[in-house]
Protein backbone atom coordinates (compact mmCIF):
# COMPACT_ATOMS: atom_id res chain seq x y z
CA UNK A 1 0.00 0.00 0.00
CA UNK A 2 1.09 3.69 -0.84
CA UNK A 3 1.18 6.64 1.10
CA UNK A 4 -1.58 8.04 -0.33
CA UNK A 5 -2.17 11.52 1.94
CA UNK A 6 -5.51 13.77 1.54
CA UNK A 7 -4.51 17.05 0.64
CA UNK A 8 -5.11 20.04 2.81
CA UNK A 9 -8.40 21.03 1.03
CA UNK A 10 -9.85 17.19 1.27
CA UNK A 11 -9.06 17.42 5.07
CA UNK A 12 -11.39 20.35 5.00
CA UNK A 13 -13.96 18.30 3.71
CA UNK A 14 -13.25 15.69 6.55
CA UNK A 15 -13.37 18.11 9.13
CA UNK A 16 -16.43 19.65 7.71
CA UNK A 17 -17.62 15.95 7.85
CA UNK A 18 -16.96 15.72 11.67
CA UNK A 19 -18.40 19.16 12.30
CA UNK A 20 -21.88 19.29 10.74
CA UNK A 21 -23.47 16.52 11.67
CA UNK A 22 -23.33 17.11 15.24
CA UNK A 23 -23.86 20.52 14.89
CA UNK A 24 -27.00 19.76 12.64
CA UNK A 25 -28.30 17.87 14.82
CA UNK A 26 -27.61 20.35 17.79
CA UNK A 27 -29.58 23.11 15.74
CA UNK A 28 -32.31 20.40 15.45
CA UNK A 29 -33.06 19.46 18.90
CA UNK A 30 -32.24 23.43 20.21
CA UNK A 31 -35.11 24.71 17.62
CA UNK A 32 -37.55 21.49 18.52
CA UNK A 33 -37.40 21.46 22.43
CA UNK A 34 -38.19 25.60 21.71
CA UNK A 35 -41.20 24.91 19.83
CA UNK A 36 -44.93 23.85 21.47
CA UNK A 37 -45.41 20.34 21.61
CA UNK A 38 -46.40 19.12 18.37
CA UNK A 39 -49.12 16.42 18.84
CA UNK A 40 -50.17 13.74 16.17
CA UNK A 41 -53.67 15.42 15.64
CA UNK A 42 -51.76 18.59 13.69
CA UNK A 43 -48.86 16.77 11.82
CA UNK A 44 -49.09 19.96 9.27
CA UNK A 45 -47.95 22.14 11.93
CA UNK A 46 -44.10 20.21 11.19
CA UNK A 47 -43.88 21.53 8.01
CA UNK A 48 -44.47 24.80 9.84
CA UNK A 49 -41.70 23.92 12.26
CA UNK A 50 -39.43 22.97 9.09
CA UNK A 51 -39.38 26.82 7.92
CA UNK A 52 -38.09 28.23 11.50
CA UNK A 53 -34.29 29.38 11.78
CA UNK A 54 -32.47 26.64 13.75
CA UNK A 55 -34.60 24.00 12.27
CA UNK A 56 -34.04 25.17 9.12
CA UNK A 57 -30.08 25.68 9.91
CA UNK A 58 -29.54 22.28 11.10
CA UNK A 59 -31.38 20.78 7.75
CA UNK A 60 -28.66 22.96 6.06
CA UNK A 61 -25.91 21.34 8.03
CA UNK A 62 -27.32 17.73 7.66
CA UNK A 63 -27.10 18.56 3.65
CA UNK A 64 -24.07 19.77 3.56
CA UNK A 65 -22.99 16.58 6.08
CA UNK A 66 -24.08 14.53 3.42
CA UNK A 67 -22.38 16.05 0.39
CA UNK A 68 -19.10 16.14 1.50
CA UNK A 69 -18.72 12.44 3.12
CA UNK A 70 -19.95 11.64 -0.39
CA UNK A 71 -17.56 13.25 -1.36
CA UNK A 72 -14.95 12.21 0.79
CA UNK A 73 -15.66 8.72 0.11
CA UNK A 74 -14.86 9.29 -3.80
CA UNK A 75 -11.69 9.71 -2.86
CA UNK A 76 -11.01 7.86 0.55
CA UNK A 77 -11.69 4.65 1.86
CA UNK A 78 -14.79 3.55 3.61
CA UNK A 79 -12.64 2.19 6.33
CA UNK A 80 -10.44 5.94 6.59
CA UNK A 81 -13.82 8.31 6.42
CA UNK A 82 -15.96 6.56 8.97
CA UNK A 83 -13.41 7.33 11.57
CA UNK A 84 -14.03 10.93 11.12
CA UNK A 85 -17.87 10.96 11.52
CA UNK A 86 -17.22 9.27 15.05
CA UNK A 87 -15.21 12.05 15.81
CA UNK A 88 -18.59 14.39 15.96
CA UNK A 89 -19.18 12.28 18.71
CA UNK A 90 -15.85 14.14 20.55
CA UNK A 91 -17.13 17.10 19.51
CA UNK A 92 -20.41 17.11 21.00
CA UNK A 93 -18.90 16.37 24.24
CA UNK A 94 -16.78 18.87 24.35
CA UNK A 95 -19.22 21.31 23.42
CA UNK A 96 -21.41 20.27 26.15
CA UNK A 97 -18.70 20.39 28.40
CA UNK A 98 -17.11 23.86 27.89
CA UNK A 99 -20.21 25.46 25.78
CA UNK A 100 -23.11 24.35 27.64
CA UNK A 101 -21.46 23.62 31.29
CA UNK A 102 -22.85 20.24 31.59
CA UNK A 103 -21.34 17.31 33.92
CA UNK A 104 -19.02 14.96 31.73
CA UNK A 105 -18.48 11.69 33.33
CA UNK A 106 -15.31 9.86 33.63
CA UNK A 107 -16.81 6.71 31.44
CA UNK A 108 -17.71 9.53 28.58
CA UNK A 109 -14.19 11.39 28.83
CA UNK A 110 -12.92 7.55 28.46
CA UNK A 111 -14.70 7.54 25.20
CA UNK A 112 -13.91 10.72 24.24
CA UNK A 113 -10.17 9.53 24.21
CA UNK A 114 -10.43 6.48 22.91
CA UNK A 115 -12.39 7.67 19.83
CA UNK A 116 -9.67 10.32 19.38
CA UNK A 117 -6.85 7.93 19.46
CA UNK A 118 -8.58 5.67 17.15
CA UNK A 119 -8.90 8.65 14.66
CA UNK A 120 -5.28 9.65 15.11
CA UNK A 121 -4.43 6.19 13.98
CA UNK A 122 -6.56 6.35 10.80
CA UNK A 123 -5.07 9.40 9.82
CA UNK A 124 -1.60 8.74 10.00
CA UNK A 125 -2.21 5.97 7.89
CA UNK A 126 -2.69 5.94 3.99
CA UNK A 127 -6.71 7.44 3.11
CA UNK A 128 -6.78 5.07 -0.14
CA UNK A 129 -6.23 1.62 -0.78
CA UNK A 130 -4.40 1.49 -4.11
CA UNK A 131 -4.33 -1.33 -6.41
CA UNK A 132 -3.49 -2.00 -9.87
CA UNK A 133 -6.13 -1.07 -12.70
CA UNK A 134 -7.37 -4.41 -13.70
CA UNK A 135 -7.70 -5.38 -9.76
CA UNK A 136 -9.31 -1.96 -8.82
CA UNK A 137 -11.92 -2.42 -11.80
CA UNK A 138 -12.60 -6.10 -10.08
CA UNK A 139 -13.30 -4.08 -6.85
CA UNK A 140 -15.60 -1.93 -8.41
CA UNK A 141 -17.36 -4.79 -10.37
CA UNK A 142 -17.00 -7.13 -7.31
CA UNK A 143 -20.41 -5.45 -5.54
CA UNK A 144 -22.36 -5.24 -8.75
CA UNK A 145 -21.88 -8.91 -8.94
CA UNK A 146 -23.23 -9.84 -5.23
CA UNK A 147 -25.92 -7.91 -6.06
CA UNK A 148 -26.64 -10.01 -9.45
CA UNK A 149 -26.53 -12.95 -7.82
CA UNK B 1 -53.95 6.33 42.28
CA UNK B 2 -51.49 5.04 40.04
CA UNK B 3 -52.10 3.61 36.51
CA UNK B 4 -50.12 0.41 36.10
CA UNK B 5 -48.77 -0.25 32.49
CA UNK B 6 -47.95 -3.48 31.08
CA UNK B 7 -45.02 -3.91 28.59
CA UNK B 8 -43.98 -7.15 26.84
CA UNK B 9 -40.34 -6.86 26.93
CA UNK B 10 -38.92 -8.95 23.81
CA UNK B 11 -37.01 -12.39 24.40
CA UNK B 12 -33.15 -12.05 23.82
CA UNK B 13 -33.04 -13.48 20.06
CA UNK B 14 -35.83 -10.88 19.33
CA UNK B 15 -33.92 -8.06 20.68
CA UNK B 16 -30.38 -9.58 19.35
CA UNK B 17 -31.99 -9.56 16.00
CA UNK B 18 -33.48 -6.15 16.32
CA UNK B 19 -29.89 -5.06 16.58
CA UNK B 20 -28.54 -7.19 14.13
CA UNK B 21 -30.82 -6.11 11.68
CA UNK B 22 -29.65 -2.35 12.46
CA UNK B 23 -26.23 -3.04 12.08
CA UNK B 24 -26.64 -5.12 8.79
CA UNK B 25 -28.70 -2.52 6.86
CA UNK B 26 -26.53 0.10 8.13
CA UNK B 27 -23.32 -1.60 6.84
CA UNK B 28 -24.79 -2.64 3.55
CA UNK B 29 -25.99 0.86 3.09
CA UNK B 30 -22.58 2.79 3.60
CA UNK B 31 -20.75 -0.06 1.45
CA UNK B 32 -23.08 0.17 -1.06
CA UNK B 33 -22.77 4.05 -1.13
CA UNK B 34 -18.75 3.82 -0.85
CA UNK B 35 -18.62 1.62 -3.64
CA UNK B 36 -20.78 3.92 -5.58
CA UNK B 37 -19.07 6.79 -5.06
CA UNK B 38 -15.88 4.68 -5.93
CA UNK B 39 -17.55 3.89 -9.13
CA UNK B 40 -18.46 7.56 -10.16
CA UNK B 41 -14.78 9.05 -9.41
CA UNK B 42 -13.11 12.09 -7.62
CA UNK B 43 -16.14 14.30 -7.13
CA UNK B 44 -13.92 17.14 -7.02
CA UNK B 45 -12.85 16.36 -10.23
CA UNK B 46 -15.90 15.97 -11.94
CA UNK B 47 -17.18 18.91 -10.59
CA UNK B 48 -14.38 20.86 -11.81
CA UNK B 49 -14.68 19.47 -15.69
CA UNK B 50 -18.92 19.42 -15.78
CA UNK B 51 -19.84 21.75 -12.56
CA UNK B 52 -21.83 21.19 -9.37
CA UNK B 53 -24.90 20.34 -11.97
CA UNK B 54 -23.41 17.53 -13.62
CA UNK B 55 -21.02 16.08 -10.04
CA UNK B 56 -24.54 16.05 -8.50
CA UNK B 57 -26.29 13.65 -12.17
CA UNK B 58 -23.18 11.32 -11.56
CA UNK B 59 -24.19 10.78 -8.38
CA UNK B 60 -28.25 10.26 -8.78
CA UNK B 61 -27.74 8.30 -12.18
CA UNK B 62 -26.07 5.62 -10.06
CA UNK B 63 -28.30 2.56 -9.28
CA UNK B 64 -26.01 1.70 -6.63
CA UNK B 65 -25.79 4.98 -5.04
CA UNK B 66 -29.74 4.49 -4.65
CA UNK B 67 -29.39 0.73 -3.40
CA UNK B 68 -27.06 2.26 -0.53
CA UNK B 69 -29.45 4.61 0.28
CA UNK B 70 -32.35 2.79 0.29
CA UNK B 71 -30.81 0.29 2.41
CA UNK B 72 -29.78 3.34 4.87
CA UNK B 73 -33.72 4.13 4.40
CA UNK B 74 -34.11 0.56 5.64
CA UNK B 75 -31.75 0.93 8.84
CA UNK B 76 -33.46 4.28 10.35
CA UNK B 77 -36.78 2.06 10.53
CA UNK B 78 -34.84 -0.79 11.92
CA UNK B 79 -33.71 1.59 14.37
CA UNK B 80 -36.75 3.34 15.15
CA UNK B 81 -38.53 -0.53 15.59
CA UNK B 82 -35.55 -0.80 17.96
CA UNK B 83 -35.96 1.63 20.08
CA UNK B 84 -39.56 0.82 19.80
CA UNK B 85 -39.13 -2.03 22.24
CA UNK B 86 -35.46 -1.75 23.88
CA UNK B 87 -34.16 0.66 25.54
CA UNK B 88 -32.60 3.43 24.26
CA UNK B 89 -29.10 2.66 26.63
CA UNK B 90 -29.16 -0.84 24.79
CA UNK B 91 -30.00 -0.03 21.07
CA UNK B 92 -27.53 3.26 20.76
CA UNK B 93 -24.42 1.93 22.02
CA UNK B 94 -25.02 -1.65 20.87
CA UNK B 95 -25.90 -0.76 17.11
CA UNK B 96 -23.38 2.63 16.58
CA UNK B 97 -20.12 0.44 17.81
CA UNK B 98 -20.75 -2.94 16.12
CA UNK B 99 -21.59 -1.03 12.77
CA UNK B 100 -18.16 0.28 13.16
CA UNK B 101 -16.62 -3.36 13.29
CA UNK B 102 -19.11 -4.72 10.84
CA UNK B 103 -18.05 -1.77 7.92
CA UNK B 104 -14.49 -2.92 8.30
CA UNK B 105 -15.04 -6.44 7.85
CA UNK B 106 -17.17 -5.66 4.73
CA UNK B 107 -15.01 -3.06 3.34
CA UNK B 108 -12.65 -5.76 3.41
CA UNK B 109 -14.40 -8.60 1.54
CA UNK B 110 -16.59 -6.25 -0.58
CA UNK B 111 -14.26 -3.41 -1.19
CA UNK B 112 -11.26 -4.85 -1.07
CA UNK B 113 -9.90 -2.03 1.11
CA UNK B 114 -6.58 -2.80 2.74
CA UNK B 115 -7.55 -2.59 6.37
CA UNK B 116 -4.13 -2.79 8.05
CA UNK B 117 -3.41 -3.65 11.82
CA UNK B 118 -3.63 0.34 12.28
CA UNK B 119 -7.37 0.60 10.97
CA UNK B 120 -8.21 -2.72 12.96
CA UNK B 121 -6.70 -0.79 15.70
CA UNK B 122 -8.23 2.16 14.82
CA UNK B 123 -12.04 0.42 14.36
CA UNK B 124 -11.59 -1.25 17.86
CA UNK B 125 -10.72 1.91 19.82
CA UNK B 126 -13.37 4.01 18.05
CA UNK B 127 -16.22 1.25 18.60
CA UNK B 128 -14.92 0.94 22.61
CA UNK B 129 -15.02 4.92 22.64
CA UNK B 130 -18.85 4.79 21.11
CA UNK B 131 -19.76 2.15 23.29
CA UNK B 132 -18.65 4.38 26.15
CA UNK B 133 -20.14 7.71 25.23
CA UNK B 134 -23.50 6.42 24.32
CA UNK B 135 -23.58 3.99 27.30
Amino acid sequence: MSHIRPTPRQYLILGFVSLSAPLGDSCLSRGMTSLPPISLAHPLSLIGAVFTPWIAAGIALLIGFFASYLTALSWADLTYVLPATAFGNVIVELLSRFWLHEEVSWQRWLGVFLITAGVGFVAHGPSLTERPQPQAQAAESGIAGEQSR
Amino acid sequence: MTMLSTTIQPGLWASVGMIAAVVLCSTAGEVLTASAMKSIGDLDEIRARSGLKGAILAVVTCPRFHAGVGFLALAFFSLLFALNHLNLGLVAPASASLTLVTNAIAAQLFLKEHVDRRRWTAAVLVCIGVYFLAH
